[in-house]
């Protein structure tokens, strides 16, 4: 141990115990930004009003209320299907757009690409209240195909960044060499480019679902009656009280979270290896 | 005219027709970025710029100027944006140098830490903050048990609660550029720092800080842009006693259904963003800042 600490910890050969401080400070931030989220898990399963830590009593009842609500299943419903399609919509609509700027090499690419990722750049709460007034005016306020256009707006710069660059690291000549044995350009790209890009593509996708899932001021403005979704019932039983069937439907979006964040692990390790 | 010539002409031809259909692909996507961000904004835009009576006006501009309740939110919008990037500087650089300095199993690995709350819903977080800091909250009860203060402390439905959940959710936006910057140094230069005779705190701050620069400022403006709109962890946090510029557009719409007055501070908070990534562009290309350069 001591002999550690004295042992060089980089090439400028300061010491381990005088860089000390940098662990312990490194270690408390990586607590804290974990562990936040995780402790509401074992607190929804308290039996207490008031989320106690560690819980005196255990009880499933707030995941009762939840399953048991008519109004909590809708909204969940409501909110996966949004994501499903909005992942359904955005991805292939990104990967286009994304090979369409990679391949031609027109003049503005820049400024288009700059177009397309401002979804990303604009303060929600305006894109929110725009599409809020747009959705009137072209009498989609309130449905499902609204908030998917909405989701999917936001979902495109994701997309096409991730499976932008994902692009640029792959040689276009092998399509080029396609094209040239006399395939058309759209069985070059479906069967030499996209199975190379296809974890990109993948990772795109799932971000785009959560990117639906996860999104709270626009569905506050956009989605409403039979579409409510999720987060805007969350968000707006977060404004009243504290109410402990929030904390069991936050381990179950914690646990979907951490299901699409293996997958992308997985895949992107597939990735690497193949 | 040889035939030659007249070939070379038609592939060219040939070539920027190809060219322009490929573009065409991005259509479906520029289409929508068109009907769903860019006319409704332009609308917003024309709006801002329309009195009570329904004519042309400055008021909504006017009353943003004269009216000392708006002064202070553009106020406190700026403070908090401010305060946020500068504890998320503070906190997330260390982190990200720690980081950069292990080995890239471990660095993967503590990686997750820094992207497990980065891909949770913003709504759990700042729920997950509701119920630590509340008065009968975690926090009190540990800091009361170990003595630290005596009387349970309000830490939510305040600035403090703000900060704090505003940090927890900003930091992953600073870590990730900063920590991808300071992995491209080459180690070479800090051996050869301390090779010439510099301390490691003269070796750090003359070569590997100014090197970690572009990372740091991406990070940082990123994470003031993102604050500067911020909207659902200070309406929760906050509790209502912290009012920022998309809070006040919020309640302009839903509580009182004035657009104009709504659509004003809108277009300004647009021109701040716009601004602050204008000053960014400056420095650092604008797919660095979204993870997109690499």
């Amino acid at each position: 141990m001591i002999g550690w600490l004295r042992a060089p910890a980089s090439e400028t050969q300061i010491t381990h115990a005088q860089r000390l401080w940098l662990y312990v400070f490194a270690v408390i931030v990586m607590l804290l930004l974990v562990t936040p989220t995780l402790i509401v898990i074992p607190m929804s399963f308290s039996d207490s009003q008031y989320l106690e830590f560690p819980p005196q009593d255990w009880s499933t009842r707030w995941y009762q209320n939840y399953f048991g609500s008519p109004e909590w299943m809708k909204a969940t419903v409501t909110s996966l299907q949004a994501a499903a399609l909005t992942m359904l919509v955005a991805t292939p609509i990104g990967v286009l757009a994304a090979y369409g700027l990679h391949a031609s090499q027109v003049p503005f690419i820049r400024v288009t690409f700059i177009l397309l990722i401002t979804p990303m750049m604009v303060p929600v709460v305006l894109i929110a209240i725009g599409a809020f007034y747009a959705y009137v005016k072209l009498q989609i306020l309130y449905t499902m195909m609204g908030l998917v256009l909405a989701h999917t707006l936001l979902a495109i710069p994701l997309v096409v960044i991730v499976t932008g660059s994902a692009l640029k690291s792959y040689d276009m000549t092998q399509e080029h060499a396609a094209r040239s044995l006399g395939a058309p350009r759209w069985k070059a790209f479906l069967t030499i480019t996209l199975p190379q890009i296809r974890f990109a593509v993948v990772t795109s996708a799932l971000l785009a679902f959560l990117t639906s899932f996860d999104e709270v001021v626009i569905a506050m403005f956009v989605s409403g009656g039979d579409n409510s979704t999720l987060t805007r019932n969350m968000f707006n039983a977060l404004r009243d009280q504290i109410d402990p069937t929030i904390a069991a439907i936050s381990t179950i979006m914690v646990g979907v979270t951490t299901v699409m964040m293996a997958l992308a692990i997985l895949f992107g390790r597939q990735g690497r290896g193949g | 005219m040889t035939v030659t010539d007249l070939n070379a002409s038609g592939l060219r031809r040939d070539d920027r027709i190809e060219r322009w259909r490929l573009f065409g692909l991005a259509s479906p996507a520029l289409l929508i970025v068109l009907v769903i961000l860019v006319i409704p904004v332009g609308w917003l835009f024309y709006v801002s710029f329309i009195g009570a009576d329904g004519t042309f006006s400055l008021e909504n501009y006017e009353r943003m100027i004269k009216r000392r309740s708006y002064a202070r939110i553009f106020q406190t919008t700026f403070e908090v944006s401010l305060i946020t990037t500068g504890l998320c500087i503070l906190i997330g650089y260390p982190l990200a140098y720690f980081m950069s300095q292990l080995p890239l199993k471990w660095a993967n690995l503590c990686l997750i830490t820094v992207l497990l709350p980065f891909w949770t819903s913003l709504l759990v977080r700042t729920y997950a903050w509701l119920v630590l800091l509340q008065r009968q909250g975690l926090v009190n009860d540990w800091g009361i048990s170990l003595g630290l203060w005596e009387e349970p402390i309000k830490m939510v439905h305040n600035l403090t609660g703000t900060l704090i959940g505003m940090v927890h959710i900003m930091l992953p936006f600073l870590i990730l550029p900063v920590y991808g910057a300071m992995r491209a140094i080459d180690r070479d230069y800090m051996k050869a720092a301390s090779n010439l005779g510099a301390s490691p705190a003269r070796a750090f701050w003359t070569v590997f800080f100014p090197l970690s620069t572009p990372g740091l400022f991406a990070g940082a403006l990123m994470v003031f842009i993102l604050c500067l709109g911020f909207f659902v962890t200070p309406a929760v946090l906050g509790g209502g006693k912290v009012i920022l510029v998309s809070m006040q557009i919020v309640s302009n719409i839903e509580l009182f259904v004035n657009w104009g007055a709504a659509s004003a501070l809108g277009v300004v908070l647009l021109m701040l963003t716009v601004g602050a990534l204008w000053i960014a562009s400056r420095f650092v290309r604008l797919e660095q800042m979204t993870g997109g350069g690499h």
